[in-house]
């Protein structure tokens, strides 16, 4: 792996990978189940507990949001390494 | 105009449509029939991998689970979207840079291994039949409930309709009409909503109205409240605060997600886009389309429970407090009651109906069965909608069961003909005849599948679980070493896939009898018997990660793979050409 140019790449990829992955984590696993019945205590949007929407709603937002930042970064990043297609 | 000729032309209109674009959309080639020649817009894309993922479970019985499971059942909710990120950054966009027809042709190939092929061919046709006979039900019993007719005869035209556009058109055929689909199937799911949520709460937005006040005014309670109130008071459990057991939870919607990446006929719906790059934001437009049932799904389930205990203990009005009196139940009630879906037994004599849960001491529930599926078909009769929009829901229901189904039969055969046939059995064999190979096992498939629609097999309602589990445990890992990991070799996956496999199908038969026979299984399926609390449904999480563990370890003691096999690691990383 260490002559061919897809080796910095490819790092900068599973950094981007991991880093959208631990906010992935976070809403569902965290906010949406383990630390929901500690957020129930506060309300948004009028009277969502807030650990209960996480979990029927928040972290499906979030889920929506952080695959396109993933695609947009993951296109700069192709760019940036010249390996876009074409 | 009567509600029954009303259905009929909404729904007749419909098949028109998916025919009409069938006929519009036929496929020459194998690439057309396998994946639509990767010339699909990614928006577009989005719309048809929202319809093929959107099965009848989706739109009818989804919102159905969740108003009697409230906030337990979030885990489809999060589990069944949560997947998508997985796929968009696992998975999708590399398996697009390898530029096959198949998920088990791209598992044979990187493992250099016939035997990889096979298990996924087995695992993949297991997965997607059990899946498909669901659907094929559904479209019978959505017949047979709104156009009358006799449910294999409703069966039978569902078949006849996937057959044109499925065998004809292939992926490509499928594609075109899975968005038409997705559009009658998105209506007919948000205009109920919208009306009931502007009835509860002033709100256009079911969304927002979740969590606005009852009837818009702030000197009211919030709905959630008053619906957690009014439960409670009744002897049930709180509808927003969970009740099982965190680890299952926890697990099941890991298992979900896993699941759902690894499910081939969503997968391979990421093939037919032009380049990497539509891989992954075609992803993220799948997910904002099945977002926006998937958002709008908690309100319908809260706010029909809530109409429904309204209905049968009001607590504000002239009769406030007061069980609703057998006599003077409304015409949706009996109805229902006619389908053997609503139960109702007069267990005190008192000729009214005491709907309550188990924490209620007075009473003893006389609702003895109130299926989950009649919460999104009655929603609009309960909140006294139109005609059109009863229609609309019947049509719905029967678009997500047929795109779902040919995703899945499409699915299927193109394993049978590209796999198993032209890929081990037949290598020789030219692309008409192959072609006309995949016709013919989608024929089959479809005959399969309606079979067993008309005599379903007593597991029917487990084999979801098994579908999620084979894919969880099997496919999702070998493909994300595949891409991820470049030193695990042909043992490793093979092994890895196999003890993956073993662990879940032995930890689901041994609740649920061995191949589901009824009578044999080792102990009774209930959270005291489950190992740590683990549901049969949730494990599929436990058998991906032995999987990983024997691939990786096995891989470690046994030669690393063949140089061309890093090089096509490599090749698939980048979304460009691999200089050397």
């Amino acid at each position: 792996m260490s002559s061919d140019s897809g080796g910095e790449y490819w790092k900068a990829n599973i950094r981007l990978v991991l880093g959208c992955l631990v906010v992935w984590f976070i809403v569902s696993y965290g906010c949406g189940i383990l630390l929901a019945p500690a957020l129930n205590s506060i309300h948004i949007l009028g009277g969502y507990p807030l650990g209960f929407w996480f979990a029927q709603q928040g972290s499906i937002y979030t889920f929506v949001v952080l695959i396109f930042f993933y695609a947009w970064r993951m296109n700069q990043l192709d760019k940036k390494f010249g390996v876009q297609e074409d | 105009m009567s509600l029954q000729l009303m259905t009929y032309l909404v729904v007749g209109a419909t098949f028109a449509l998916y025919i009409f674009i069938a006929i519009k959309a036929r496929a020459a080639t194998t690439g057309e029939f396998y994946v639509a020649g990767k010339g699909v817009h990614p928006v577009l894309n989005g719309m048809a991998t929202g319809a093929d993922w959107m099965s009848a479970a989706s739109f009818i019985s989804m919102a159905g689970l969740i108003a009697f499971k409230g906030y337990d059942a979030s885990v489809f909710l999060m589990g069944w979207t949560g997947g998508y990120c997985l796929l968009a950054m696992l998975l999708a966009p590399y398996l697009r840079k390898y530029g096959k027809f198949t998920v088990p042709e791209f598992i044979g190939d990187r493992y250099y291994s016939n035997i990889a092929r096979v298990v996924a061919v087995i695992c993949l046709i297991t997965a997607s039949l059990t899946y498909v006979i669901g659907q094929m039900k559904g479209i019978g019993v959505a017949f047979s409930r709104f156009l009358e007719l006799p449910f294999n005869v409703g069966l039978g035209v569902g078949m006849v309709i996937v057959f044109i556009y499925a065998v004809l058109g292939g992926m490509k055929g499928v594609t075109y009409t899975q968005i038409a689909q997705y559009c009658v199937l998105i209506f007919a799911y948000t205009v109920p909503a919208v009306f009931i949520s502007l009835h509860l709460t002033g709100t256009a937005i079911p969304q927002l109205g979740l969590g606005a006040h009852m009837g818009g005014d702030p000197n009211n309670m919030f709905l959630l409240d008053k619906l957690d109130k009014t439960l409670v008071d009744l002897g049930f459990h709180e509808y927003t605060l969970q009740k099982g057991n965190t680890l299952n939870i926890f697990l099941y919607t890991l298992s979900l997600m896993i699941g759902t990446a690894g499910l081939p006929h969503v997968i391979t719906r990421f093939f037919t886009v032009p380049k990497v790059k539509d891989a992954r934001s075609s992803v993220g437009w799948s997910l904002v389309f099945i977002a926006i049932l998937y958002t709008t799904a908690p309100a319908v389930g809260a706010m029909a429970r809530l109409n429904l205990m309204e209905t049968i203990r009001p607590t504000s009005g002239a009769n406030a407090g007061q069980w609703l009196k057998y006599d003077e139940r409304p015409e949706w009630f009996k109805n229902w009651e006619k389908t053997g879906l609503l139960k109702f037994e007069d267990k005190n004599g008192d000729g009214m109906i005491q709907y309550v849960g188990k924490g209620n001491k007075d009473f003893e529930n006389e609702m003895v069965k109130v299926d989950r599926d009649i919460m999104v078909l009655a929603n609009p009769e309960i909140a006294k909608l139109p005609n059109w929009v009863i229609a609309l829901v019947a049509a719905g229901g029967i678009a997500a069961a047929l795109s779902t189904a040919a995703g899945l039969l499409l699915a299927i055969s193109s394993s049978i003909s590209h796999d198993l046939l032209k890929g081990i059995l037949m290598p020789d064999m030219s692309d008409k005849a192959e072609l006309m190979a995949g016709r013919i096992a989608m024929t089959g498939a479809i005959c399969v599948a309606g079979y067993f629609g008309m005599h379903p097999p007593g597991f029917a309602a487990q084999v979801v679980a098994l579908a999620f589990g084979l894919a969880a445990s099997s496919i999702f890992p070998a493909l994300m070493m595949g891409i991820f990991v470049k030193r695990v070799n042909n043992i490793g996956a093979v092994l890895g896939m196999l003890s993956g496999l073993g662990i879940t199908l032995v930890y689901i038969f041994w609740f649920k009898g061995w191949f589901f026979v009824p009578g044999t299984a080792m102990a009774a399926n209930t959270p005291d018997n489950w190992f740590l609390g683990i549901a049969p449904e949730a494990f599929g999480a436990v058998g991906a990660l032995v999987n990983f563990v024997v691939a990786y370890v096995i891989s470690g003691i046994t030669p690393a793979p063949p140089e061309h096999i890093q090089h096509l690691v490599e090749d698939i990383r980048v979304p460009g050409v691999v200089r050397r």
